[in-house]
Formats: structure tokens, sequence, C-alpha cells
């Protein structure tokens, strides 16, 4: 074995393990970050009345000037998780690792939709529904994953939330 | 043209139904977009390019759904619902449908025009 092959395998290794060092400091720190500011907009949006109910909670009568809202987001995985869940094929079972990027990818489609209502004058979000989408799927065969989400429903606004 | 997802539109009474209206598209992401994409799946993070693209393709498909309805001379659309499949690796369509249907309004109170 020569010097060449030993800088070889340094090179596949360490290449791997600094991709993964990588994950482990700088994905877990943008997954932190982006709970963090999920947390602050979500108590900023506590006073919105956002159900997935099919009719307008509390009678038609109190809602008025209804229409469509959405928010749409794609979340990338970080190396780490993606080197997690592939781990996870091999045995089966709960992939944590992807836990928290659907969840995060919910959260933020959600405010995004809440926050386009808000912007148009609305303090009320019935009838959400979610959705995912698959652009990414050929990404996802080459091993990187990426939560694609898509939030809408009937924004209006409600007398029962105005004094 | 007023578009809810829910059955009814709030001071609004259906009084004609016109049928099912839909839109959609297909559309595939770009190589630029792709690298940034790469990039951003070793740490994590919002992959802004794909959240345009989608969002651009939405509005498309909503739009031609819009057309149709005012095709058959429909003023709202309800029940809205949203699906996408997956047409080949890297390419998805999206599709929005609902009812057509024309309106009036029963109170003061006319519901907003979009």
């Amino acid at each position: 074995m020569g010097a060449n092959d030993a800088i070889q395998i340094v090179l596949f290794f360490g290449t791997t393990l600094f991709l993964l060092f990588l994950g482990l400091t700088v994905g877990t720190t943008v997954d932190r970050l982006h709970r963090k500011r999920l947390l602050k907009r979500e108590t900023e949006f506590a006073n919105m009345l956002v159900t997935d109910l099919r009719t307008f909670p509390g009678g038609a009568e109190t809602a008025s000037h209804a229409t469509l809202v959405m928010g749409q987001v794609v979340i990338g995985s970080d190396y780490l998780k993606t080197y997690l869940a592939k781990l996870r094929n091999i045995f089966g079972g709960e992939v944590r690792s992807f836990l928290s990027l659907m969840e995060r990818a919910r959260r933020e489609a959600l405010l995004r939709m809440m926050q386009e209502a808000r912007d148009r004058g609305y303090d009320a979000v019935c009838n959400v529904r979610y959705e995912t989408s698959n652009i990414g799927v050929a990404k996802r065969r080459r091993g990187m994953a990426m939560a694609e989400v898509f939030a809408y429903g009937t924004a209006y606004r409600s007398t029962e939330l105005s004094p | 043209m007023i578009v809810v997802n829910t059955e009814t539109i709030p001071g609004m009474k259906i009084v004609r139904v016109k049928g099912i209206v839909q839109g959609n598209t297909v559309r595939a992401k770009h190589v630029g977009r792709d690298l940034a994409a790469g990039f951003k799946n070793l740490v994590g993070g919002e992959l802004k390019g794909y959240t345009e693209l989608l969002t651009e393709a939405r509005r498309q498909a909503i739009e031609r759904m819009l057309a149709q309805a005012e095709q058959l001379g429909a003023n709202a659309i309800v029940n809205v619902r949203f699906s996408t499949s997956a047409v080949t690796q890297g390419a998805a369509e999206l599709y929005a449908y609902g009812t057509a249907v024309i309106c009036e309004p029963t109170s003061v109170q006319p519901a907003e025009q979009v």
C-alpha cells in the first residue's frame, strides 16, 4: 500500500466525515434557529382563528369576505439526517431524523398561509388542508431528501373575533 | 371571481352550479436550481428556488382554472382542491380543481373579489 492509496482512503472517509460533521454542526444549528423563529411567529399569530373545519366556525353569518390563501415551502434535509435515514433503512422502524424536518415544513407552510391572510386583512382561516408535492423526487433517489409542503385554506373576516 | 375551498361562501347564496373546472401545469426544475439545492442539502435549510418554482406553478394552475370558470360564465369557484403527481423524475404536475358556480349576495356584505 503506497502513499497514494493512503491519501485516497483519507480523502474518501475524510469527505464523508467532514460532511457528517457539517450536518451535525450547521444542520443542527439551522434546525434549532428555524424552530426558534417558528415559535416566535406562532405566538404572533396566536389570536388568529385557524381551523380545518369544512364550514365557518360560529356559522356563516359571523364570516365575510372569504377568499383562498396559500403557503408553500421546500426544506432540504442535511447530510447527517440523510445519512441516519439511510442507516435506518437497513433495520427499518421510525426515521426520527426526518420527523423534525416534516414538522418544521408543515409549521412553516401554515405560517406563510397565515401571513398571507393577515397581509390581506383577514383574521381567521378555516378548512385548512395540507398537500405535499415531489419535484425533488429525482434527488431523493440519489440520497437527498426534502420536505415540500403546501398549505391552503379559506381566509375570512370573523365578527366573533372583533370586539 | 371569488375563490374559496369551503363548500359555501359567507354572505352569498349559490344560485346555479356550472360544473367542475380545473387547471394544471407540469413543471420541471432546472440545473441551476439543482446546484444550489445540492449544497443546501448538505447543511439543511429552505430551498428557496424550489419554493418559488412551486409557488409560481401553483399560481399558473389556478389561473387556468379561473379562465375555465370565466368561460362557463361563473362568478365564483367553491370547494377548491389541490393535487400533485410526479410525472417523471424531476417533473411534477400541479393540479387545481373546484366547482364553478354563480352566486348572489344574500346580505349587505359582499365577498371580496380575487
